[in-house]
């Protein structure tokens, strides 16, 4: 191990200590009755949208949106500009509804909307696909970090992390997880914001250079090749505008608010303060094109974040951004994959280990298990699957998110007839399209022309399939819209103000 | 040979087999509307089902007044229904109905003749069961008959149901009226001690015995939410600790994820005031009281642990089997209600031994079907 390797081994030690340490304390000191009111108040939409930008903010946000922007030019801007105009659909849409329906998780929307344990299964399965695809890079970034950082081996990061998310969710580390995901939040602000300013400052003392920063169409937001390349960005900013709503670890978090009123508050809190993150790593890729055009002919373009302070900077500052990356790209995929983990591992136990383990033996022992099912397969799949690309695969579990909850949630918030075979068929619908899709990505088959933008970018085609079969078949049944309907969407749209 | 197994398992059964599974699923699918009570929205719901059951061209259900529904041709007897099923329900027996008595001039109607039989739940007749046909056979009356001795026992069902909602809406109430009586008089009592020497504590505990009231009597609502039921402990800790100064000594640690969770109406509150006068009334030392609440994903943990006297494990077993004559009142009365509302996984577990205090755990889904506030 070189001296190189010393800034990034410190911040990974750093930032794990740290979030374990908040994440076990956070909340231990205890109060006494007068000023049980701080005790007992809910959580502040403010803290709440700094919890779920940090579990959002993955390692695609952080290390793959640079390293897209700098090899493919503007038009991977519509992955940042997707993942937060997600949160304008899901705020006018979904949020306060959801909120007052009372469900914790998806599969509990589905059931409590349409009262049947059949479209429960259904659901609980998405979302274990889904968290489990969304997994998938996280580890496989966390692979390509450490390498990058401590020149460790490739597989060395997924085990790692693994284990650490592993520790960090069955040893009740996520006990006050609210706190955890906001202090990664504002880990990573800073972690991708204070580099990034140093290094404009460097680049104003190099006077200027443009680079090929302008050059050959890099600016230009719509894909390249006519019809397919129009088609793959349509299709991509469709799953990234709908897939939000669908992705477990999100509505997760939803719970915590108070009732709808703080739900919408906290959604638009969430949009600022994205919108916030995400104006740096385009400025990432702009610097990139003038000074690490070496990457691009290395095919290493998702180190980007990673190298650039030392591409740009010698000494001793140059080392100090690089811990300081490090630590920001470590902590995006330990608060992504530790809120997916428990997303994946709740849903487990519900419906799954708590059977396997038996009731008696008590919940803990249940969750236990389900967090090593949770974890252990993505990592696994993450060291077989190579080389797919950290924002592609993330933008995958988009597409198989807004192919199944997307409709699912949209109709079951605002149109009342729909029923629980309809919704089963759509789900089977969306999840084969979009999954099948994807998995045929992840295994490496991509055909090209019109077959490998359909399989590549499936949401243009799976999200209305998935919408149209769910509508038609509610319809064909329509005898069996569930009795309660009205009555639970009264409940969805009333302001709590009223209904008490 | 294998091909014969195949082809006999596929089979359902000869003929009468057959007849007996039609009629064991028309009789299935007409049960859940009858397990609601009988109602006009119930009888519309079963009676179609009913009819397949006997294969007569109408039937009615009616109530001890009128006809509740109707199901196939020839409604225009529907005014003669009401009037044939008072007589079955004056005389409490299956009567029949012949062709002059309904006299029907109408071309082509297949109702000439009828069978009324009572719905007799616990010696009372709710209503009739009316089968009509074009011609009288002894076996629909008794058909009729057994139909409304069936249709009887659902209805009787469907009572025990509503008999026991009306049983755990009473424990409710008598829960919250066993808040009171001690209670009221010893916060009274404290804050009297207070208006002379100081006005303006007095004046603020009587605020929070107001509010703590107001919350402890609301009539509407079976649920609430933790933040909620919390923020009543507090008031309900104010005032004793106005009583016993610095002998009670309370910690908290709650995590904030867990304030939304749904919990049933005075669920914890009782487990708190038996911890203070567990923890305090039979000691000498300090009182040390802690509630803790833990985010463990899907549920909410809560935990309410006192250090005083603590009490026998066999008791604490018989007063959550309900045995009333004990002590702690409200345990088994909270355990009860924990279970009715999700489930028998999530009553209370209690750790307790004499000497060595009193830890209440209550675990609780953070959804539940049909549980909200």
């Amino acid at each position: 191990m070189s001296a190189a390797a010393v800034p990034g081994l410190v911040a990974v030690v750093l930032v794990t200590l740290v979030t374990l340490a908040i994440g076990t304390w956070g909340l231990r000191f205890s109060r006494t009755t007068s000023d049980f009111f701080v005790a007992s108040r809910t959580v502040r939409p403010g803290l709440n949208a700094s919890a779920i930008g940090g579990e959002y903010l993955s390692a695609a946000s952080f290390l793959g949106i640079a390293g897209l922007l700098l090899v493919g030019g503007a038009d991977m801007l519509w992955y940042p500009v997707g993942w937060t105009a997600g949160y304008l659909v899901l705020l006018v849409l979904v949020a306060a509804p959801l909120r007052r329906s009372g469900a914790y998780t998806l599969p509990d929307f589905a059931e409590a909307r349409l009262g049947s344990r059949a479209v429960r299964a259904a659901c609980s399965l998405l979302v274990v696909g889904i968290g489990w695809l969304y997994l998938i890079p996280q580890f496989e970034g966390a692979g390509l970090t450490l390498r990058t950082a401590i020149g460790a081996p490739e597989w060395a990061g997924p085990v790692v992390v693994g284990g650490v998310v592993l520790a960090n969710v069955t040893s009740g580390g996520m006990r006050s997880v609210t706190f955890v995901q906001a202090f990664q939040y504002w880990l990573k602000l800073t972690a991708i914001l204070v580099p990034v300013a140093v290094l404009l400052v460097v680049w104003w003392g190099d006077g200027r250079p443009h680079g090929t920063a302008g050059a050959d169409g890099w600016s230009f937001p719509v894909a390249g090749d006519g019809g397919i390349g129009l088609y793959t960005t349509y299709s991509l900013i469709g799953g990234l505008f709908l897939g939000t709503m669908g992705l477990p670890h999100v509505v997760v978090r939803f719970y915590t608010n108070p009732d709808g009123r703080a739900a919408r508050r906290t959604t638009v809190v969430v949009l600022a303060l994205l919108g916030l993150f995400y104006l740096w790593p385009p400025v990432y890729a702009a610097l990139g094109r003038v000074y690490a055009g070496r990457l691009v002919a290395e095919d290493r373009s998702d180190v980007l974040v990673l190298e650039l302070p030392r591409l740009m900077l010698d000494g001793l500052g140059g080392d100090l951004l690089t811990g300081l990356v490090t630590a920001g790209a470590f902590a995006a995929f330990l608060s992504t994959s530790s809120g997916l983990a428990i997303a994946v591992s709740g849903v487990l136990t519900q419906d799954v280990t708590t059977r396997l383990v038996g009731e008696q033996r008590g919940g803990v022992a249940a969750f236990r298990l389900a967090a090593v099912v949770a974890v252990v397969i993505p990592v696994a799949a993450a060291l077989l699957v190579r080389d797919v690309g950290v924002a592609q695969s993330v933008g995958l579990a988009f597409a198989v998110a807004a192919s199944t909850f997307c409709p699912l949630l949209v109709l079951g918030i605002w149109w009342r007839r729909l029923t629980a075979v309809g919704a089963l068929a759509g789900l089977a619908a969306g999840g084969l399209g979009a999954g099948g899709a994807a998995i045929a990505t992840l295994a490496g088959y991509a055909p090209g022309g019109w077959a490998g933008a359909l399989l590549g970018q499936p949401a243009a085609w799976t999200v209305p399939l998935a919408a149209a079969v769910m509508v038609l078949v509610s319809l064909a049944t329509a005898d069996r819209e569930p009795a309660h309907a009205r009555r639970f969407l009264v409940q969805l749209h009333t302001p709590e103000s009223m209904s008490r | 040979m294998r091909t014969d197994r195949l082809w006999r398992r596929g089979r359902l059964g000869s003929e009468a087999d057959r007849a007996a599974f039609r009629a064991l699923h028309q009789a299935s699918l007409a049960a859940p509307p009858l397990r609601e009570g009988l109602t006009t929205e119930s009888a519309e719901r079963a009676v179609r089902h009913l009819r397949n059951l006997l294969g007569t061209p109408a039937v009615a259900i009616t109530d001890t007044e009128a006809v509740l529904a109707w199901d196939g041709s020839g409604s225009h007897h529907l005014d003669q229904a009401a009037v044939v099923g008072l007589l079955a329900i004056e005389k409490g027996t299956t009567r029949t109905v012949d062709r002059g008595q309904l006299g029907c001039t109408t071309n082509g109607c297949p109702i000439r003749t009828g069978v009324v039989s009572p719905l007799v739940v616990d010696g009372r007749v709710l209503g009739t069961v009316q089968a009509f046909a074009p011609s009288p056979t002894a076996g629909l009356v008794r058909a009729t008959e057994e139909v409304a001795a069936w249709v009887s026992g659902q209805l009787e069902l469907a009572e025990l149901d509503a008999h026991r909602n009306r049983m755990i809406e009473a424990e409710v109430r008598a829960l919250r009226a066993q808040i009171s009586p001690h209670f009221v008089y010893n916060s009274l009592n404290a804050i009297a001690s207070f208006v002379r020497t100081d006005p303006d504590r007095a004046r603020e505990l009587l605020l929070e015995f107001a509010d703590f009231t107001r919350y402890s009597f609301r009539r509407h609502g079976e649920f609430t939410t933790l933040a909620e039921e919390l923020r009543s402990i507090e008031r309900y800790l104010l005032l004793e600790q106005a009583r016993f100064g610095d002998r009670l000594q309370v910690t908290l640690n709650i995590a904030p994820e867990v304030l939304p969770v749904v919990v049933p109406f005075l669920c914890i509150q009782p487990l708190v005031e038996n911890a203070v006068r567990h923890g305090l009334e039979s000691v000498e030392h300090t009182g040390q009281l802690t509630i803790v609440a833990h985010d463990r994903g899907h549920e909410a943990v809560l935990e309410v642990e006192d250090n005083g006297v603590g009490e026998d494990p066999e008791k604490v077993r018989r007063a959550l089997a309900g045995d009333v004559a004990l002590d702690s009142v409200g345990l088994g009365n909270v355990d009860a209600r924990l279970r009715a509302t999700f489930g028998d996984d999530y009553g209370l577990v209690v750790e307790t031994a004499p000497g060595a205090g009193t830890k209440v755990i209550v675990r609780v889904p953070k959804f539940a079907p049909g549980v909200t506030v």
